[in-house]
């Protein structure tokens, strides 16, 4: 398959502890109801952060707003809850890089050498933020997110050409990891708690994960109609402990906006954290 | 002090799709047969269900089902004077962990090789000329004809169910399929795959610039399929999630789709989960392997003897176990002697982006869905004067619309804020791109062997990647991604990106995870660590599957060779095991 259209330098994979789950936040916060659940309505989270610091949180809300700004064609990815995605992987194990291989010495090495810094995704936002602000209070007075809309953007573009000194890690880095980080949260899945009401998805026309174009393939020019889709909602049991050791789970999502009682399982851990009991979901 | 457990007839370390072929037939034929797989156990249902299967971020972003670099990786560098450091996050290409292994998240693009791909020294020697192949450049033939591995291919085609259309049958050519390919016996399983719009145009525009486009043939089924095997496959749906994902639908072959509903069955085969091989064991003369030992999940270690050990694992971990269990002369790039971890190869890709003008509903796709132009592969034209050798095709592979990885934007679009979302918004449902899909000769400074430094949770050394892409190959992408630029334009467009692959490999963007060589194949046990039935010249009762033993790359998808590749070998296993010798003398 191509390589075209890949995020250069992508963070790793994640791979789930054993016996853990791992869901998105929005999945388990009462006051979600998800797409696809029958209502069309999300309100805004109001759990507090997993990962962030209130700087970081309003870091991160002001850098979405500017990347992915809300204007004529809708919804941008500050209104598209892409700022809790964030939130949940980071405190996940993208944000933890479990699966990565952290293992001494540590050489910088030629660009085709690929990512050698000895930094999770999470040390890098917590290391980054406050030298970005410091460098936003040195150069204007107040931190990125009081800047205004001109200033943000002339921000954005220096720590994308790399001309703001972010120490050991090279400000192109931290750009790209906010750019890969709010598109995926713009274009994911809602269950991970971006992509409210579909707003990445009816940006571009993607009907979401839909099982099966065989009577619509051929119809050439002919627009998709149906509704858009997430995968809430496809699992009756919402996740399963599986006998893998990867304690890989199954089919995150939920029933109308709740969540099904479990039998049969250890513990359900969040991306948040918060450890569920079996048989208290 | 491992723990010594009793001895089975064939032991196979991997279980995904060689190790099922070889499993399957060697049970047959009434042997003994245990699998050690690293990974776990997957299947249809559950793993794969539709409940949570079409998840870009899990799978294709967060590569949930591939080994982890925390587990396996190696170290990389392009050249020798460089040093080679850890691939840290996974990128370049995706090793599989688990039952099935690749077999699971591929996309299903099934190729045989051309004839003169098995022959490529003599065949450019005898039509160009010996001065047309760099004194650097390592090729070699496998030592195996295309004619003989033809039933092979076959028999991989019908466990899967192809779909595709035929282009020569006994050499006849056939209307509407690949007018290049080598002489068939008899046509597909199944018809071709439903067209996407996208590919409907790539057909009229190269019919236009007077190339010969065809249906890709593909592990996608375009009707329902009752296997050889008696194992039953659905018609695919056209979801869109096929490669990196596994199959929801029982329509992308796989061993799970195909093999493992019979083979598991069977009482003469088990497999073992979570097993980890560190060495191949071999006794005091070093001529005869004795069995593996392993390490299962708890870290506790075994030793597993077995009569006949088969590797069946990914191409890189192959080398990687020949190297740490100090079998076979490694590889020295100083003196061009030494076998093991020689000759490694890749894949050289480019792509040219298409914003058309008609509405392309680019998420109605499948894994192996694609129209293809073989004119400029392997030596298929005439390489006089071009400065190159061998090729590539040039197709329109609609695998799905997935948002987060698939934009495809005409050249330069803003990459964020409001000019970037008017450029989805106004582009997402009208782009579209072609592949290049090159051919990699093999090097003298190309090659594998065990870095000094790094080592993996088992205590050995990683595996170390000395690898960077010839002038033959840039050469040949170019002239290919200006092949496909003019079919681009024959197509209504308002945008084509031409983004032809420059500069040294890296191994940060993905690519494809046709990674080959290292224990090639070939006549010559001084230029080959298996001889032409993948058996080891050095220790007869050792065996190695899969793009490992391809001396060079092709111009085309790995599987369907190392498939046709496995059935060969698992043929003169059953002739060796009545007559355990090399089968070939020197």
């Amino acid at each position: 398959m191509s390589s075209d259209g890949l995020v250069d330098g992508a963070w790793p994979a994640f791979s789930s502890s054993r016996r853990t789950f791992l869901i998105g936040v929005a999945a388990l916060s009462s006051s979600l109801v998800l797409p696809g659940c029958g209502r069309s309505e999300v309100a805004a989270a109001s759990t507090a952060p997993a990962f962030f610091t209130s700087d970081e949180r309003s870091f991160v809300r002001a850098v979405v707003a500017r990347l992915i700004p809300q204007d004529d064609l809708g919804p941008g990815a500050l209104q598209a809850n892409v700022d809790v995605f964030i939130d949940a992987q980071l405190a996940g194990p993208f944000g933890q890089a479990t699966g990565q291989y952290m293992s001494a010495p540590f050489h910088l090495g030629a660009k085709e050498q690929g990512y050698q810094l000895p930094f999770t995704p999470a040390q890098v936002y917590r290391l980054c933020v406050p030298r970005v602000n410091k460098h936003c209070r040195d150069k204007h007075g107040v931190p990125f997110a009081q800047l205004n809309e001109q200033q943000q953007d002339q921000m954005l573009h220096d720590l994308q050409d790399g001309k703001i000194d972010l120490g050991e890690i090279p400000a192109t880095n931290f750009f790209g990891l906010l750019w890969q980080n709010t598109k995926e949260g713009f274009f994911a899945d809602p269950i991970y708690g971006g992509n409210r009401d579909f707003a990445g998805w009816k940006l571009i026309g993607y009907p979401g994960p839909r099982y099966n174009y065989i009577n619509e393939i051929e119809q050439y020019g002919q627009p998709y109609k149906q509704p858009y889709a997430s995968l809430a909602g496809r699992d009756p049991v919402m996740c399963r402990l599986s006998d893998s050791p990867t304690g890989k789970f199954h089919g995150p999502g939920c029933e109308h906006g709740e969540l099904p009682a479990k039998q049969g399982y250890e513990s359900l851990t969040t991306t948040t954290g918060r450890v569920y009991p079996a048989g208290h979901l | 002090m491992a723990k010594k457990l009793p001895e089975v007839e064939v032991v196979l370390v991997g279980f995904g799709w060689t190790a099922s072929i070889i499993a399957q037939e060697l049970t047959d034929a009434g042997m003994q047969v245990l699998a050690l797989e690293r990974g776990g156990w997957r299947d249809t249902v559950p793993d794969f269900s539709v409940t949570h299967i079409q998840d870009e971020l899990r799978y294709a972003v967060r590569k949930e089902i591939f080994e982890q670099t925390r587990r396996q990786t190696l170290t990389f560098r392009n050249r020798v004077d460089q040093l080679a450091l850890p691939m840290r996050q996974l990128g370049s290409f995706l090793p599989a962990s688990g039952v099935g292994g690749a077999g699971v998240h591929w996309n299903g693009q099934n190729w045989r090789f051309l004839p003169t791909d098995f022959v490529i020294r003599t065949q450019t020697e005898q039509r160009y000329g010996k001065k047309m192949i760099p004194d650097d450049m390592t090729i070699q033939d496998w030592g195996v004809t295309y004619d003989e591995l033809e039933p092979y291919y076959d028999k991989f085609e019908y466990l899967c169910g192809i779909s595709g259309q035929a282009g020569n049958i006994g050499g006849q050519i056939q209307p509407g399929g690949n007018p290049f390919e080598g002489p068939r016996k008899r046509g597909y399983p199944l018809p071709p795959l439903k067209r996407s719009a996208a590919t409907v145009l790539f057909d009229k525009a190269a019919r236009e610039v007077g190339l010969h486009p065809f249906p890709a043939p593909a592990a996608n089924t375009s009707e329902p399929y009752l296997n050889p095997l008696g194992v039953q496959m659905g018609q695919c749906t056209y979801c869109g999630y096929c490669e990196w994902f596994g199959c929801a639908n029982y329509s992308k072959a796989s061993p799970q789709s195909t093999i493992l509903p019979v083979l598991l069955k069977k009482p003469n085969f088990s497999f073992r989960t979570h097993c980890a091989v560190t060495r191949v064991n071999t006794d005091g003369t070093g001529k005869r392997a004795t069995g593996v030992t392993y390490v299962d999940q708890d870290g506790k270690e075994f030793d597993q003897p077995a009569r006949m050990v088969v590797l069946c694992a990914f191409a890189h971990h192959n080398v990687h176990l020949l190297l740490v269990s100090k079998i076979g002369t490694p590889y020295d790039p100083a003196s061009g002697q030494g076998v093991v971890g020689r000759n490694y190869a890749y894949q050289l890709s480019s792509s040219v982006n298409i914003t058309c003008k008609d509405l392309l509903n680019p998420f109605m796709g499948a894994g192996a869905l694609g129209q293809v132009v073989d004119d400029f592969n392997g030596d298929n034209f005439d390489h006089t004067g071009k400065g190159f050798i061998a090729g590539g095709y040039i197709a329109l592979w609609n695998t799905g619309g997935r948002p987060i990885l698939q934009e495809y934007l005409p050249k330069g679009s803003p990459k964020w804020g409001s000019g970037w979302k008017k450029a989805v918004h106004e582009d997402y449902l009208y782009s579209t791109h072609m592949q290049c899909h090159g051919a990699v000769m093999s090097y003298r400074d190309n090659y594998l062997d065990l870095d000094p430094t790094w080592k993996d949770e088992y205590g050995n050394p990683l595996l170390r990647l000395t690898f960077t892409f010839g002038q033959n190959e840039h050469a040949m992408s170019k002239f290919l991604t200006d092949q496909a630029t003019r079919i681009a334009q024959a197509i209504p467009n308002r945008g084509i990106n031409s983004k032809p692959r420059e500069g040294d490999y890296s191994i940060v963007p993905y690519q494809t995870t046709h990674n080959t060589g290292g224990a090639a194949m070939g006549n010559d046990p001084r230029t080959s660590f298996v001889n032409r039935y993948l058996q080891s010249w050095d220790v007869p009762n050792l065996w190695v599957m899969g793009s490992t033993v391809f001396p060079q790359n092709a111009g085309y998808n790995p599987t369907g060779t190392v498939g046709a590749l496995a059935f060969w070998a698992a043929a003169a296993m059953k002739r060796y095991v009545r007559d355990p010798q090399p089968l070939v003398q020197v």
